[in-house]
C-alpha cells in the first residue's frame, strides 16, 4: 500500500509536468485558438500574469504532491483497524505550527496575485493615444455583423464574419448583440468581452504583428455556438487603407445582369450587397464576398465547392442556421454562385 | 394533577443496560410495517439512504449523459449526437450532478449521520426532513420527465437569458427546468432549515460548540448559505417563469428588462451552492482521515472557523462569473482580489489535513486513500480556481475547457472522492457490514487514475483554447489526441464508479460483520449498534471532549463523556433539547411520530408545479387546496406531543 500511495502522487506529478511540457511548442503551434502565443503588447502582459499564475499553482501542487507523499510514507501505522480492535491514538496536540507556516506562505502568494492583477488591470486601461477608428461589432445567431465606423459618413461600411485591423494601433470596438448573448474572443490578441443585448461593450484590440488570428464566440448562444467562428486579418496600416478603401466601392456589375437579379430575388432579402437592389440586413452583408478567405461564420473556406454545398443545404452543414435551403435548381444555383464570384 | 408538564419533568438516569428499556425504546420509534410504514417513516437514517441512494441513481443518469457526449466529442466533426440531443444532454448532465446529485447526496450523509454524531434521537423537525426528501424526489422526477419525453433543459444548467426566453426558446424545456429548479429549492430549504435547528437545539448535553465534529460545521454553514442563497435562485426562475408565460419583461431589454439581471441571482445563488456542496464533503474528511491516522485533527478549531470564513467570503465573488460582461473594471476588481483571497481558509485546511497525516500514523484503507488523495485533488481544484480569480487570466480561461477541467477538480475531487471514502467509512455502520477492501482498492486505483486521465487533459484543451459547450469541433484546431484522452479517462473512471456500486451490492448481503467500532473511531456514531436502532441511543449520552471513544486514550479535556448511562426519556418519542452554546439540557421535546402528510404535502406541491407548468389553472387551486389540507393535517395539534393545553401533564 505504500507504494500504491506513493505511485498515485507521481502519476498526478508526471501529469502535471507531461502537461506544462506540452504546452510549450508544438502542441501551442497547431492549435490556432491557444492563449498560450500573444501578438500583441496588450496580450503580452496578461500572458506574462498568466505563465505567472500558473508557475504558482504548478509549484503549489508539486510541494502538496510531495508532502502528501511524503506523510503517508514516513511513518504508516503498524496495524490496519480490524473490527473489535483498539489502537493507539495519538498526539493529542502538536502540528499546528503547519498551519502558521503554509497558511502564512499561501498569504503572501496569494496577496502577491492581487498586487500583479491589479498591476496589470491598470495597464490595460484605455490607452493614452486613443483609436484612430472603431469598429462596431453585433453578434448575431451564428454570425458578426461588423460596422466600421468614421466621422466621415462616406467611410463607414458594413461587412461580416472577418475583421481588418491595421498592426500597431489600437482598436476600438464596440460590441453588441441582435438576439441573445455573445462573446467576442480573439485569444492572441486579448481575452473574451460579451455581446449583451440592451448594453454596449467596449473593447481594445491590437496587434503587433500581421498576420490572420481565429477567433470564436465564447458563450453559449444556442445551437451553432460551436460554429460562430470568425478571423481578424492584421495588416501594415498602408494594406489596411486600400482595403477599407476598396470596401467603400460597389463591387462592379456583373456581365450577366439576370445572375444579379436571381441574387436579389432569391437572396436579397437576408443580405445586402453594397449599390444593389439586395439590402437585407438578416443575414451577412456579401459585398466583398469574394475577399474573405471563409464562408458560413469560418467553418467552411471559400472556395465554390464550399459556397455551392452551403447554398445548397445549409442545413446539412449547419444545423439550425438561420439560413433556409433556397430550393435552386443546380442551374440556378450556379447562376448565384457565378455572381457570389464577381463580388470582389 | 401535577404543575409540571411532561416536557418540564426531570428525567431519569440509568444505565443503557437498564432491563426492558432498549425494548421499551424500539417499541415507541420503530416504524410501522408495510408499504403505510415505508412511506410514513419520519426515521433521519431511512430518509438519508433514501437520499443517498437517489442521489447516486441520479449521479449514474448524469455520468451515462456524459460518457454519451464524451463519444460525441472524443474525435472532430462527429456525428453520433445531434447538435439538440447534445445541447439536452451537455445542461442535463450538469442540471443533474450539480443540484440532483452532489447537494442531496451531501443532505443523506448528514441526515444520516447528523443526530448520531450529535448524540440525539432524531433531527429537530422529523417531519420536515420527511418533506424535503420527498419534495427533492418529486422534483427529480419532473425535472427527468422533460427530459424523457425530449423536452430536457437545453440551455445550460445556467440558463442564461435571453437564450432562456420565450423568443429564444419556444418549447416547454425551460419552462419545466424553472419549475423544477423553485421545487427543488422549497427541499433544500426546508432541509437547511431543519439542519440549523437541530444544530442549535439537539447536541448531546455536554457537547459544547468547541466540541462538535466538522462535518456538523460544514452541513451548518452551508444549510446558513442556503437559506439566504436559494430565494436568489428560486426569485430568478420564478420571474424567467412569468417573462414567459406571463409576458412579464423582467429579462426583456427591448422592454426595459435586465439581461445581466438573471446573471447576477443566478450566481448570488450559485458561487455559494458550490460551497455548500463542497463544505460537508471537507468535513467528512476533516472527521474520516484522522481516524485512519490515528490522531485528532490537527487544528480543528481553525478548521471550524476556515469552514465559516469559506463561507462568509463564499458571499462576495459571485461576480467572477460575470468577468467578461463589461463591468466596470473597478467592481471587478473587488470581486477578483476576494477571489483570490479565498484561497485561504482552503489553505488552513489543506494544511491542517496534511499535518494529521504527517504527525499520525496512517493506516491504509480505502477510505483513508480517499480522503488523502482528495488532499492533492482539492489543491488542482483550488490553484486552478485561484487562476481563474485573476480578472485578466480568467478574460483568457473563462469558457473554455480550463473551466470545466476547474469545475470537474472541484465537484469530482472535493465531493465526489469524499463521499466514496465516506462510504467506505460509515457503510458499516448504515448495514453493519464491511465492503471488500480488496475491490475496495481496485474501486480507488480506477477512479483515481481514470479521473485523473479524463480530467487532467482539459486543463491543456482549455490552454490550447477549447471553448465549452460546443457539440462538435474542426479538425486541425489542436485538439483531437486531448479530447481522445479525455474520452478513455471518462470511462475507466466510469468504471471505477462501477465498481464502487457493485462493492456495495456485494456487501450489503455479503460483507463481513463491522460490530459497532470497526475502525475504533472516536465520536458518538460509533458508540452505538451498527446499525443504529430506530431510537439511535437507549440513553441519551453526555459529552465530555470531542473525541468520547477516545477519552481512554487520548486522556480527557477535564469531564468524561458518557455512552453507557445517561439520561432516559422514555414517556412516548421524547428528545432532550439542549442550549445553543453550551449544550445545557433544559427542555424534553416531544418529537413527532410517523406520518403520511410529508408525502402528501410533497404531491400536493408537484401537482402544483405541473398545474403551472400545463397553465391548468384548475388543477393549480385543486392543488392549493391539497396543499392546505396537508399543512393541516400535519399540523392539527395533539395532546400527545403536548399541543393541547393540559395534555402533556404528568
Amino acid at each position: 500500500m505504500r507504494q500504491d500511495a506513493n505511485s498515485s502522487v507521481k502519476v498526478a506529478w508526471l501529469s502535471a509536468l507531461l502537461a506544462t511540457l506540452m504546452f510549450a511548442s508544438p502542441a501551442r503551434a497547431d492549435a490556432p485558438l491557444n492563449y498560450l502565443t500573444s501578438h500583441s503588447d496588450r496580450a503580452d502582459a496578461v500572458l506574462h500574469l498568466t505563465w505567472g499564475v500558473m508557475g504558482i499553482s504548478v509549484v503549489v501542487m508539486a510541494a502538496i504532491g510531495v508532502l502528501l507523499t511524503v506523510s503517508i510514507w514516513r511513518r504508516p501505522g503498524l496495524a490496519e483497524p480490524q473490527p473489535g480492535m483498539r489502537l493507539a491514538v495519538g498526539p493529542r496536540e502538536g502540528g499546528l505550527s503547519w498551519l502558521w507556516i503554509g497558511v502564512g506562505v499561501s498569504g503572501l502568494a496569494l496577496l502577491a496575485t492581487v498586487v500583479w492583477t491589479v498591476d496589470v488591470l491598470a495597464g490595460l486601461a484605455e490607452p493614452a493615444e486613443g483609436a484612430p477608428f472603431t469598429i462596431e461589432v453585433t453578434g448575431h445567431q451564428w454570425w458578426w455583423h461588423v460596422r466600421y465606423l468614421s466621422d466621415d459618413p462616406s467611410r463607414i461600411f458594413t461587412t461580416a464574419n472577418e475583421i481588418h485591423i491595421p498592426t500597431g494601433v489600437p482598436v476600438r470596438f464596440k460590441l453588441a448583440s441582435g438576439d441573445v448573448i455573445h462573446s467576442f474572443w480573439v485569444p492572441a490578441l486579448s481575452g473574451k468581452t460579451d455581446l449583451i443585448p440592451g448594453q454596449t461593450n467596449e473593447l481594445w484590440l491590437e496587434a503587433r504583428d500581421a498576420g490572420t488570428y481565429r477567433g470564436q464566440c465564447a458563450e453559449y448562444c444556442g445551437i451553432e455556438h460551436a460554429r460562430m467562428g470568425l478571423i481578424v486579418v492584421a495588416q501594415s496600416p498602408a494594406a489596411f487603407r486600400t482595403w477599407w478603401d476598396h470596401q467603400l466601392q460597389s463591387p462592379a456589375p456583373p456581365p450577366d445582369a439576370s445572375a444579379m437579379q436571381s441574387f436579389d430575388m432569391r437572396c436579397g432579402s437576408c443580405h445586402a450587397v453594397r449599390g444593389t437592389a439586395a439590402s437585407g440586413v438578416l443575414g451577412p452583408d456579401l459585398s466583398h464576398l469574394m475577399q474573405r478567405k471563409t464562408i458560413a461564420a469560418g467553418l467552411l473556406a471559400n472556395t465554390e465547392r464550399n459556397r455551392l454545398h452551403w447554398i445548397d443545404d445549409p442545413q446539412a452543414i449547419k444545423p439550425g442556421s438561420l439560413m433556409p435551403a433556397p430550393e435552386l435548381t443546380p442551374h440556378e444555383l450556379a447562376v448565384i454562385d457565378g455572381y457570389l464570384e464577381t463580388l470582389r | 394533577m401535577s404543575s409540571i408538564t411532561d416536557y418540564e419533568r426531570m428525567p431519569d438516569v440509568a444505565e443503557a443496560e437498564r432491563r426492558g428499556l432498549a425494548q421499551e425504546m424500539q417499541r415507541l420509534w420503530e416504524t410501522g410495517p408495510g408499504v403505510r410504514g415505508w412511506l410514513s417513516t419520519v426515521d433521519h437514517k431511512e430518509i438519508g439512504l433514501r437520499y443517498i441512494v437517489t442521489a447516486f441513481a441520479f449521479l449514474i443518469a448524469g455520468g451515462v449523459e456524459a460518457l454519451i457526449f464524451r463519444l460525441q466529442l472524443a474525435g472532430p466533426n462527429e456525428h453520433l449526437l445531434t447538435p439538440e440531443q447534445y445541447d439536452q444532454l451537455f445542461t442535463v448532465h450538469g442540471m443533474t450532478m450539480i443540484f440532483l446529485y452532489a447537494g442531496p447526496v451531501l443532505s443523506g450523509f448528514s441526515n444520516y449521520l447528523w443526530p448520531l454524531l450529535l448524540g440525539a434521537r432524531d433531527m429537530a423537525l422529523p417531519r420536515l426532513n420527511a418533506l424535503s426528501y420527498w419534495i427533492y424526489l418529486c422534483a427529480g422526477v419532473f425535472l427527468y420527465a422533460a427530459f424523457a419525453i425530449g423536452f430536457g433543459p437545453n440551455d445550460g444548467w445556467f440558463n442564461y437569458v435571453p437564450l432562456a426566453a420565450r423568443a429564444f426558446n419556444g418549447g416547454p424545456n425551460i419552462d419545466f427546468y424553472a419549475l423544477g429548479m423553485i421545487l427543488l429549492g422549497i427541499s433544500t430549504t426546508v432541509g437547511a432549515i431543519n439542519f440549523i435547528v437541530t444544530f442549535l437545539r439537539m447536541r448531546a448535553p455536554g457537547m459544547t460548540i468547541n466540541r462538535v465534529p466538522i462535518l456538523i460545521w460544514g452541513t451548518l454553514t452551508a444549510s446558513a448559505a442556503n437559506v439566504f442563497a436559494i430565494p436568489a435562485v428560486s426569485l430568478a426562475f420564478f420571474l424567467l417563469w412569468m417573462d414567459r408565460n406571463l409576458g412579464t419583461h423582467f429579462f426583456d431589454t427591448a422592454a426595459g428588462g435586465q439581461a445581466l439581471l438573471w446573471q447576477h441571482l443566478f450566481w448570488m445563488f450559485g458561487h455559494p451552492w458550490v460551497y455548500a456542496i463542497v463544505l460537508p464533503a471537507m468535513g467528512m474528511v476533516s472527521d474520516g482521515l484522522p481516524v485512519f491516522c490515528r490522531r485528532p485533527l490537527v487544528g480543528a478549531p481553525a478548521v471550524a472557523l476556515a469552514t465559516v470564513a469559506t463561507m462568509v467570503l463564499g458571499f462576495g465573488v459571485w461576480v467572477h462569473h460575470m468577468f467578461a460582461t463589461g463591468l466596470p473594471t473597478i467592481s471587478l476588481s473587488f470581486f477578483s482580489a476576494a477571489s483570490i483571497i479565498i484561497a485561504l481558509p482552503s489553505a488552513v485546511g489543506v494544511f491542517a489535513w496534511l499535518a494529521t497525516i504527517w504527525t499520525g500514523r496512517p493506516v491504509f484503507t480505502t477510505a483513508f486513500l480517499f480522503f488523502a488523495s482528495f488532499i492533492l485533488l482539492f489543491t488542482i481544484g483550488g490553484v486552478s480556481g485561484f487562476m481563474t480569480g485573476s480578472l485578466p487570466v480568467d478574460w483568457q480561461l473563462t469558457d473554455t475547457y480550463f473551466v470545466v477541467a476547474h469545475i470537474h477538480y472541484v465537484l469530482i475531487g472535493i465531493n465526489v472522492f469524499p463521499v466514496a471514502g465516506a462510504i467506505y467509512f460509515w457503510f458499516p455502520k448504515f448495514t453493519g457490514r464491511m465492503l471488500d477492501e480488496r475491490l475496495g482498492r481496485w474501486n480507488f486505483w480506477l477512479m483515481f487514475a481514470g479521473f485523473n486521465i479524463g480530467f487532467f487533459p482539459m486543463h491543456i484543451a482549455g490552454l490550447l483554447g477549447m471553448p465549452r459547450r460546443i457539440y462538435t469541433y474542426a479538425d486541425g484546431m489542436g485538439w483531437d489526441w486531448v479530447n481522445l484522452t479525455i474520452t478513455a479517462g471518462s470511462f475507466v473512471f466510469a468504471f471505477g464508479v462501477l465498481l464502487l456500486i457493485a462493492n456495495v451490492v456485494r456487501s450489503v448481503k455479503a460483507g463481513r460483520f463491522a460490530g459497532a467500532n470497526p475502525w475504533d473511531a472516536p465520536t458518538l456514531e460509533w458508540a452505538t449498534s451498527s446499525p443504529p436502532p430506530p431510537y439511535n441511543f437507549v440513553v441519551i449520552p453526555t459529552v465530555g471532549g470531542a473525541h468520547p471513544l477516545w477519552e481512554d486514550r487520548l486522556g480527557t479535556e477535564g469531564e468524561t463523556s458518557h455512552t453507557r448511562a445517561g439520561l432516559v426519556l422514555d414517556h412516548g418519542r421524547e428528545a432532550i433539547g439542549t442550549t445553543p452554546v453550551d449544550a445545557e439540557p433544559n427542555v424534553i421535546l416531544k418529537m413527532p411520530g410517523d406520518s403520511l402528510s410529508p408525502l402528501c404535502l410533497a404531491l400536493a406541491a408537484t401537482a402544483l408545479f405541473v398545474g403551472l407548468l400545463l397553465l391548468a389553472w384548475w388543477l393549480v387551486a385543486l392543488s392549493l387546496l391539497g396543499i392546505g389540507a396537508s399543512i393541516l393535517v400535519w399540523l392539527w395539534p395533539r395532546a400527545r406531543l403536548g399541543e393541547t393545553a393540559g395534555g402533556a401533564h404528568v
